[in-house]
């Protein structure tokens, strides 16, 4: 029994790992980060120990964040600092669109926020008659495309120049170009304007602070920083388990970020944010509204099994060496969160009965736990999603076709006598193979079956011992 | 020393040779082979699968049956590392959960237990070709198995070893993956048997079969020269 978003996922999946061309591409904007991240992983003394302590310091963040959010929002407050707790997604989304109302704003610009994609807040903006206007350059691309983001860290890593120039050139009336700094300049030249117009900036955040309420925010671009300082006001919005406990943490985080997120050393720009102008200050935003997603992190937290789900800093590691992403594509996955971290978290936040698939379409091989930096055991989590699936009522029919297994498996004598009664039947078996009527066309669709062998080993021993 | 050979399902019916071969390595090194014909499978498919009662059922037996095993020896990345790896966390709180470790701790992949535990490299094996190394991730990842299957190669006369581009990325099988997203499970054996062609070898070697069931059948299907063989049988050339 699958749920539709099983069937969405299965429908796309057949469709992109059909497409050579995507398969080659995504490929291929990988290789350039894979040097690079290996590049810079070698120049720590030891990575696996680096990892260690980072997963110690989200172990010691996540296990306390009763005590650590609470440290934040003080300090935050401390300087005039506007915290709102938002329980679900609603409440951040009515927040922010209030507060939008109350400003009379028209015009909003955004920095790179995946936890704006969680909430659909978009939507809900447009919807409400704003304009509102993606400063990130992926984000921007995706945006005048209609498209979800393909990739958490890298939103437009799909497309081709050639498709990029020909988006600006039907959706802003650019000349077409192959030169990547010209296509830059016109997205800039569209950015700069709108900094300026912007009543309010969004922004997420990549860490929060808790030593010193403040949020960190690491880009490429200088947009996050334009988005959360020029409009008169900014709102932040973080999931509850950014925090992170002191500011010395970020000397690790930072790189490691960086590092295993885009195989830099550090990414160009990292900026601090703790409250609106202080009165000593020459500029920054009259306000700055900090909102405190919960949205069923709490619900992730309660399990203690797959409590370290929340150490993710969404460096999208995962996602890179993850051989079923790079053949199936982000948008496949129909999720904010694509890749391991999605099919871990996805269930929790949205239902283990309609994306229990996630977990499924997984071979376990493991890279993903390897790489992540803060230790997530995610390859072995989907084996406990798989394993909490398999006690709904959807899961009937796995559970009676491993019943079956295992009593075959149990019998040796009948296993037996069912090989050597499978290898009677191959001869008639290859008559249907590949065909409509081959119950096993999901191997032979592809691949040839492997030939049951004439003497077994269990019967070479047999011979062996007489 | 007894031996246990633990001769997964898979090998047993679709590549029995790799359990001869394993047999006459062990012969040759002046063991006793044992093998147990009660014993059929680990358990893996229906704990993948999420169903860990019925895992645990056929676990169970495995864990009685080979119980006084002085050490069991078995010739996949993917069984071995369900046993070392998997056991403890199956049976968690089950009254045979301190037998299922102290079996776990005698349980060893083929290449791994014959470098690490017996401390041999060199079989006097000899097989001329070219051949690339695929690692299978349980393997690899669970259990650490990388540099002993190359240092038994290395002593293999007239044979080359070319290492593959991408040789660690995961070959789709992925046990009833393979059929449940056989769309994906093809696309990743195709990049797999890509990586591998470009190396021009005659042979794709793993010390996992159901990698090479997987990867042969890509293969075949494509009628490509490249033959698949699993590590125990070109030891067992002497």
């Amino acid at each position: 029994m699958s749920s539709s978003f099983e069937n969405e996922f299965r429908a796309s999946a057949t469709k992109l790992t059909a497409d050579l061309r995507h398969r080659a591409l995504i490929r291929t904007s990988l290789k350039g980060y894979e040097k690079n991240r290996d590049e810079k992983r070698a120049g720590f003394q030891s990575w696996e120990l680096a990892r260690q302590a980072a997963a110690e310091a989200k172990w010691e963040a996540v296990n306390h964040l009763d005590k650590y959010l609470l440290e934040f929002v003080d300090n935050l407050n401390k300087r005039g600092s506007k915290v709102f707790w938002a329980s679900t997604a609603e409440d951040a989304r009515n927040y922010i669109l209030n507060l939008a109302r109350e400003k009379k704003a028209r015009t909003i610009v955004k920095s790179k926020t995946m936890t704006s994609e969680e909430i659909h807040l978009n939507a809900a903006l447009a919807g409400a008659g704003y304009e509102v206007v993606e400063s990130d350059l992926g984000e921007y691309i995706v945006q005048l495309r209609g498209e979800a983001p393909y990739h958490l860290v890298f939103p437009a890593m799909h497309l081709t120049r050639k498709e990029i120039s020909y988006l600006f050139h039907e959706k802003l009336g650019t000349p077409e170009t192959n030169n990547p700094e010209e296509l830059t300049m016109i997205a800039r030249r569209q950015m700069r304007m709108k900094y300026c117009q912007a009543d309010l900036g969004i922004s997420g955040a990549n860490f929060a602070v808790a030593e010193t309420g403040m949020i960190s925010i690491t880009e490429n671009e200088g947009n996050a920083r334009l988005t959360t300082s020029l409009p008169k006001i900014h709102v932040a919005l973080l999931g509850i388990e950014k925090v992170l406990p002191k500011l010395s943490d970020l000397a690790l985080f930072l790189p490691m970020l960086a590092i295993a997120g885009t195989g830099q050393q550090l990414t160009c720009y990292n900026s601090l944010m703790g409250g609106p102008r202080q009165p000593d200050e020459v500029d920054g935003p009259e306000e700055f509204h900090v909102v405190l997603l919960d949205n069923r992190r709490t619900q992730i937290l309660a399990d203690a099994e797959q409590r370290d789900a929340l150490h993710c800093i969404r460096c999208g590691a995962c996602l890179n060496v993850c051989p079923i992403f790079r053949n199936v594509g982000g948008q496949t996955y129909g999720t904010t969160y694509q890749g391991p971290i999605g099919s871990v978290i996805t269930p929790h936040l949205r239902g283990l009965e309609d994306w229990k698939h996630l977990s499924s379409a997984s071979s376990l091989c493991g890279a993903c736990s390897e790489i992540c930096p803060v230790k997530i055991e995610l390859h072995h989590h989907l084996l406990h999603n798989r394993r909490n699936a398999a006690k709904l009522d959807v899961g009937r029919l796995d559970r009676i076709a491993s019943g079956a297994f295992a009593f075959l498996v149990n019998h040796p004598k009948i296993f037996a006598m069912a090989a050597r009664l499978a290898r009677f039947l191959q001869p008639v078996h290859r008559t249907v193979s590949g065909s409509k009527i081959d119950p096993l066309l999901a191997w032979t669709r592809s691949r040839e079956v492997p030939v049951i062998a004439k003497k077994s080993f269990r019967q070479y021993w047999k011979s062996r011992q007489k | 020393m007894k031996i246990t050979l633990f001769i997964p399902c898979f090998i047993d019916e679709l590549a029995p040779s790799v359990g001869i071969s394993m047999v006459r390595i062990f012969e040759k090194l002046g063991h006793t082979v044992r093998f147990d014909e009660s014993v059929v499978c680990c358990g893996q498919p229906a704990f993948n699968t999420g169903c860990w009662k019925e895992a645990r059922d056929v676990a169970v037996r495995v864990v009685d049956r080979l119980k006084n095993a002085e050490v069991i020896v078995i010739p996949s990345g993917s069984c071995g590392a369900m046993i070392r790896a998997f056991y403890q966390e199956l049976f968690e709180g089950h009254p045979k959960q301190a037998a299922a470790l102290m079996l776990a701790q005698k349980t060893f992949e083929f290449s791994e237990f014959l470098v690490d535990c017996l401390g041999v490299t060199d079989l006097g094996s000899r097989f001329p070709a070219k051949v690339t190394f695929h690692d299978g991730c349980h393997g690899l990842r669970e259990l650490r198995v990388k540099q002993q299957p190359r240092e038994l190669l290395k002593h293999v006369r007239e044979l080359t070893l070319v290492e593959m581009e991408d040789q660690t990325t995961c070959c789709g099988f992925g046990g009833a993956f393979a059929v449940k997203f056989p769309m994906i499970s093809t696309a990743m054996g195709e990049v797999k048997c890509g990586s591998a062609l470009q190396t021009d070898a005659d042979f794709l070697v793993s010390n996992d079969s159901s990698c090479l069931l997987h990867l042969q059948g890509l293969l075949s299907r494509k009628k490509e020269k490249l033959k698949t063989i699993h590590l125990a049988e070109i030891l067992a050339s002497f």
